[in-house]
Formats: C-alpha cells, structure tokens, sequence
C-alpha cells in the first residue's frame, strides 16, 4: 500500500471510505440509537474506543496471528474492548448504558470493526492503523449524529444539544448550556415546525438514512457528470 | 440474591410470541440484522434459505446458551462467582462453533440443503440478530422454555419480514424500478414494511 499521511489517512476514513454511506457496513447500532442527538454521542463514543482499541492490538499483533484462525482472533480482541467499555458504561454513566441497552454488547459483531481489522489493521504498522480508527470512528460518528440530530429536530422540533461534562464530581451528558463557556446556547433549541412523531419511530429511521443516501448518490452523480461533460462527452 | 429463573415457562407465552414478531421485530423495530436485510432481499430464494438457517440457528443458540448463563456465568450458579461480564465472550464463541458444527452436519448429510444455505451460514455467526436474541433472553429474565419460544418467534420475525421485503423488492426489480435494486431502494421498501407494523400495532392493542 502507498505511504499516506496520517491526517490523509483520517480523511480517507472520513469521507471516501464512510463506514455508513459509503461501505454501508454497521447499520444496526446507526439506525438503533439515532433517536437523540445524546444517544448517538454515547453510541460513537463507546464505538471509538472499540475501534482504536482493536485496529491498534490487531496491528500490534498481526505478525503473530496465523492466518487461518485470524478471524475468531479479532473476534476476540474486539470483545475484550466490547467488555471493557460495557463495564465502564454500567460503572460512570448508567443512564447511558440504560439507553443504548444491548447495542454496547452488539458491537462485537459489528461489520465496521472486523471489516477493518480484516481490510486494514491486519495488513498495516500501528501509526496508520490508528490514524484509520479514528478517520472510521469520526465517519461512524459523524453519520450517526447526523441521523440523530435530523432524526429529533423533525421528530421533536426541538433540538437538545448535550455534552460529557462532570458536573458536581458526578460524570454525565449535560445540555451543552450548562456547561460554562456555552451558556449562550439555547436550551433545548426550538424550530418552527410541526414535529412529526414518525420520525422518532423506526420507519422514521428507514425514512431518514434513505433520503440521506439517495441525496448523496444525487449529488456524486452530478459530480460524476460535471467531470464527464468537461472530458467532452455529450449528456 | 439473584434467583436463576425456572426451567418451565411461568409466563403468559402468547405477549413474548407477538412481540418477538412484530411489535419487537428483530428487523424492523430493533434494528438488529440489517446487513443480511439489506444484502439479501434482492432475490426471494435466497432470503427464504437465509430466513430458514437464521431461524434454526437462533433457537438452537438459545437452547445452548441459556443453561450456560444461569448454571455457569450468573452470580447464582453453581460456581457462586459473578461472571457475568464473560457473557458477550461466551455467546459468541458458542454461537460460533454452534454454526461450524451446523455447517459441518449439514454438508455430511444433506447436500442440497448445504448448496442452498452454505453460503449463509458462515454469515450467521456475525449475525447480531442471533448474537440480540441471546443477549435479549438473559436481559429479560425469561424462563427456559420461554427463551426458547422467544429465540423461535425472533426467528419467524425475521423470516416473515426477509420474504415480504424481497417479495417487494424482486417486482419492483422485475418492473424496471431501478431505484429498488441498490441499498436505497432497500431503505425505502424497509420503511413501507415497518410503517405496515408500526401503524397497525398502534392502532390493535393487544
């Protein structure tokens, strides 16, 4: 593989790699717990630990994982980062682990992790492998906000935007204008719209990441064909 | 103290069936398998074998797994130790072997069946349907018997939902919607299924 950058690979995993528009890997958890923008902020979270957790030992260890048996390896690489961040949930933020319920456990069997450490941790030095983890975690994250934040403004007409924050010794999602420094944002911030409680519910989710791919395969198309027209094909 | 719960079923099986098949449905309200949903509902053959190996494999994998939690992880097993964090771990190594071991049988004994499914069952193992039913099982504390029938009506869910989809999908496909042979179109059939569910069980309360 070429050499890239480390920012150049971050971008790749961000944009020309995105895990969920792009690759279409790992829907369960997007679609699950897009409800809120909080629950999507928990969801990347813990998903960035697994990520980098297994892309770095996957690639710490790939000279002596035998071949043939790669597969149930990882499997359990990534569990034990799964397990950790179970616990650690269940210990600092119970309301959290209340809401994202069985989709922490689930994230062993999710396609973007072991895809990644099949396509890419296996076969790289460490430095790139992180450097992919968190380009895939900010595309996971980014998609999965996306999707949380469209999902409760239409559903809600509200937004409630929130943040880790420790307050009073006790560690929590906070709305973000409680946080010093941000108390000029509104709280919850209101949209003049009808909300519609489709949106919150499941086919609301179908609904939502259907437009956002049909919106982003409109717009690659178009790009495709502003390149064709200026090598002088006529469309 | 925690109580392992009993072998036979206590409670009233008929709310646990509906719901495993459609006010719960694995596909379209929990969102766990979608990857198989997505890949597969292209072709209605294919989504009937995958829908048959992740049925079997879901009960089989809650008759394996549930004695495994409650005499040998849980706090009050025979052990006395809690292990309970060693559950994920657990599943899914049983989950696993269990489909080498039903990938192994069925290739001896029924080839046809194992030209049909083969190709599917390796995917089943990184299934999460299977891997949400078993974790679903110990979350609620289900009985044995009602594990069972849990795992077995998730498994109808999923089976029912794959064939309306492809059902859908394939005429579309047949007709020339171009739209519906990509994910897109698999988003948007999702949606016009789960909508179907979502309506009619908001309206009939059970």
């Amino acid at each position: 593989m070429a050499k890239k950058s480390f920012v150049g690979e971050i971008i790749r995993g961000i944009i020309k790699d995105n895990p969920v528009f792009v690759l279409v890997l790992g829907l369960c958890p997007v679609l699950a717990v897009s409800t809120s923008f909080a629950n999507a902020l928990g969801m990347a979270m813990a998903f960035t630990f697994v990520m980098l957790g297994s892309n770095i030992f996957v690639s710490l260890l790939r000279k002596q994982i035998p071949p043939g048996v790669r597969i149930p390896i990882f499997i359990l690489i990534i569990c034990t980062f799964v397990t950790m961040i179970d616990m650690m949930l269940e210990a600092f933020l119970p309301p959290m682990y209340e809401a994202l319920g069985i989709f922490v456990p689930l994230i062993v069997v999710n396609c973007i992790v072991i895809g990644r450490a099949e396509a890419f941790a296996n076969r790289n030095p460490v430095l790139p492998s992180i450097a992919d983890g968190i380009g895939i975690s900010i595309g996971f994250a980014a998609a999965l906000i996306l999707l949380g934040t469209i999902r409760e403004i239409l559903g809600t007409g509200a937004l409630k935007l929130m943040m880790l924050w420790s307050k009073e010794g006790e560690l929590g999602f906070y709305p973000l204008s409680d946080i010093p420094g941000f108390s000029f944002v509104p709280n919850p911030i209101t949209f003049p719209i009808e909300p519609a409680t489709v949106m919150v519910t499941p086919p609301g989710a179908f609904l939502t990441i259907a437009a956002l791919m049909l919106l982003f395969k409109i717009m690659s198309d178009r790009k495709r064909m502003k390149q064709l027209r200026k090598e002088g094909y006529e469309i | 103290m925690i109580e392992t719960p009993g072998l036979l079923p206590t409670e009233n099986l008929f709310p646990i069936f509906v719901d495993a098949m459609f006010t719960k449905n694995f596909l379209l309200i929990m969102f766990l398998g979608l990857c198989s949903y997505v890949g597969l509902t292209t072709n209605s053959d294919t989504s009937k074998g995958m829908s048959m190996a992740v049925t079997f494999v879901m009960t089989m994998s809650a008759i394996l797994t549930w004695p495994i939690y409650h005499y040998l992880l849980s706090p009050a097993s025979i052990i006395g130790k809690d292990l309970t964090f060693l559950r994920t771990i657990c599943f899914i190594l049983i989950i696993a072997s269990f489909v080498q071991l039903v990938e192994f049988i069925i290739r001896r004994f029924s080839p046809p069946l194992y030209k049909s499914l083969g190709i599917y069952l390796p995917l089943i193992a990184t299934n999460c349907a299977v891997l949400g039913v078993v974790l679903m099982n110990i979350q609620e504390g289900y009985t044995y018997g009602a594990s069972i029938i849990y795992a077995f009506a998730a498994g109808l869910g999923y089976s029912w939902v794959m064939l309306a989809t492809a059902a859908l999908r394939e005429k579309l496909i047949m007709r020339n919607v171009d739209l519906f042979s990509g994910f897109i179109g698999a988003f948007f059939a999702a949606t016009m299924v789960a909508l179907i569910i979502v309506s009619y069980f908001s309206m009939v309360k059970l």
